[in-house]
C-alpha cells in the first residue's frame, strides 16, 4: 500500500501543475470587469473615468522586463496616437513589489516621470485584476471596445512582431487592431503570442 | 580471481564505450547556426526557429527536456540547477537536457558566456533569436502563452510541456513518467 500511494506522487504533482497551467482568463468576445487601481500620479484609477473612450488598450508592463523595456516607446507612441482618438493606454504594473523590488510603486513613480508617460501607470495591489484578465506576462495587450455599455476583449496578445526593430516590423498587431475597431472592421487578428517575462506573484 | 578480472573487463569497456561516445550535443541540428556567440572555449550557436525546429522532432529514442530561459529570468534561473541535475541523473536513462536562451541580442556578447562559465551549466545551450515570435510559439506548444521559464519534454509521440516554473520534485516526476 505504501509503495502504491509513493507511486501516486508524480502523478498528483502533475495533475497540481496542469491545474496552475490551465488558469485561465478573458478570450476574444468577453466582457472585462471594471477595477480600481493606484496610478503613479497619486489618483486611483477605473475605466469608467473615462466616459468619453471608446475603448482601452490595456498594458500589462513593468519596468524591470528587457521585452517591457523594449516595448516602451512604442507603448508610448500608441497613447500619442490613439488617446485623443478614443483609445487610451492603461498601464497596469502586474508585479508583486516584494519579489520583485525594480517594480515597487515608487520606483514606477520615477521611470513613469523621467519617460514622461502620458498614461496612467497603475499597480496591480493585491494582484487580483491581472489574473482576471488572464495576462501571463510583460508585456501583455489587452484591447478592450466599449460596446453596449461593457467592455468587450477585442484583441489579445503583443505589440507588434518585432521586439527587436521597430523599423523591420511588418504587422503592428495592436496598432492595426485599434484602426480596424474604429473602422467598425473586424479585428483582422484577435491573438497573438510573444515571449515575455513571467509575472512575479 | 577470474569472476575479478572479467568485472574488470566490462568496467574498462564501459568507461572505454562511455568515452568514444561523440559528445554531440547539438547533433540535432542540420543547418549551420546563424552565428555563434565565442568565450575561449566555449562557443554557444545562434539558430532561427527554422534551426531549432528539428530539435522537437527527433525520434532517437531520447527523452528530450528543452528548457526555455534567459539571464534576465529570474524564475528561469533559480530552476536551471534543477536542469543540470535531471541531466546528470537521468543521463544513462537517455535523457539529454537542452537549454534554449532567449536572451536578447544586447546581451548576447556582454551577459550570456560568464553567466554560462559563472554557473558552471555543462547542459548544452542555444541561443534562438527569431523576433516573430508569434509564428513560432505556437509550434513549439499550441498552449504557449510565451511567457518564460517554459519546459517541453518529449519522446516519440508522448509530449509534456510546462509553462511554469518547475520545482525540482516535479521536474524530476515529469522525466520518470516518461521512463516508466
Amino acid at each position: 500500500m505504501k509503495n502504491l500511494s509513493y507511486a501516486f506522487i508524480p502523478l498528483i504533482l502533475i495533475l497540481l501543475t496542469s491545474g496552475i497551467c490551465s488558469a485561465q482568463g478573458y478570450q476574444v468576445g468577453d466582457r472585462a470587469s471594471d477595477f480600481a487601481l493606484p496610478s503613479v500620479d497619486g489618483k486611483t484609477v477605473s475605466l469608467a473615468d473615462y466616459p468619453l473612450a471608446k475603448g482601452f488598450i490595456v498594458v500589462f508592463t513593468c519596468n524591470t522586463c528587457p521585452y517591457a523595456q523594449a516595448y516602451e516607446s512604442r507603448i508610448m507612441d500608441l497613447d500619442q496616437k490613439f488617446a485623443s482618438r478614443g483609445f487610451p493606454v492603461i498601464a497596469i504594473n502586474p508585479n508583486n513589489p516584494k519579489l520583485q523590488p525594480g517594480d515597487s510603486f515608487q520606483a514606477m513613480e520615477k521611470r513613469a516621470a523621467s519617460r514622461g508617460y502620458s498614461f496612467p501607470y497603475l499597480l496591480d495591489e493585491g494582484q487580483e485584476v491581472y489574473p482576471r484578465f488572464g495576462a501571463t506576462r510583460t508585456p501583455h495587450v489587452f484591447i478592450l471596445q466599449r460596446w453596449e455599455g461593457a467592455y468587450v476583449v477585442r484583441y489579445i496578445g503583443t505589440v507588434d512582431d518585432n521586439y527587436q526593430d521597430a523599423g523591420a516590423v511588418k504587422t503592428p498587431y495592436v496598432d492595426q487592431a485599434v484602426e480596424a475597431l474604429l473602422n467598425g472592421d473586424p479585428v483582422p487578428l484577435e491573438t497573438t503570442r510573444a515571449i515575455g517575462c513571467s509575472i512575479k506573484a | 580471481m577470474r569472476i575479478c578480472s572479467t568485472f574488470l573487463s566490462i568496467l574498462w569497456w564501459a568507461m572505454a564505450s562511455q568515452a568514444q561516445e561523440p559528445a554531440a550535443p547539438y547533433n540535432w541540428m542540420e543547418a549551420e547556426p546563424t552565428a555563434f556567440i565565442r568565450e575561449g572555449a566555449l562557443e554557444i550557436p545562434v539558430v532561427d526557429f527554422s534551426g531549432l525546429n528539428p530539435l522537437f522532432n527527433q525520434d532517437d529514442g531520447k527523452i528530450r527536456v528543452i528548457n526555455f530561459w534567459a539571464t534576465w529570468c529570474a524564475p528561469c534561473i533559480k530552476e536551471l540547477p534543477y536542469f543540470e541535475e535531471v541531466a546528470e541523473k537521468y543521463r544513462a536513462k537517455g535523457v539529454e537536457v537542452t537549454l534554449v536562451s532567449l536572451d536578447i541580442p544586447s546581451m548576447w556578447e556582454e551577459r550570456l558566456p560568464s553567466f554560462i562559465i559563472k554557473k558552471g551549466l555543462r547542459s548544452p545551450v542555444v541561443v534562438l533569436d527569431d523576433p516573430d515570435q508569434n509564428s513560432w510559439i505556437p509550434r513549439v506548444d499550441e498552449n504557449w502563452t510565451g511567457a518564460i521559464p517554459a519546459t517541453l519534454i518529449y519522446a516519440g509521440d508522448k509530449r509534456r510541456f510546462f509553462e511554469t516554473a518547475l520545482e525540482r520534485e516535479i521536474l524530476s516526476a515529469a522525466i520518470e513518467a516518461f521512463i516508466n
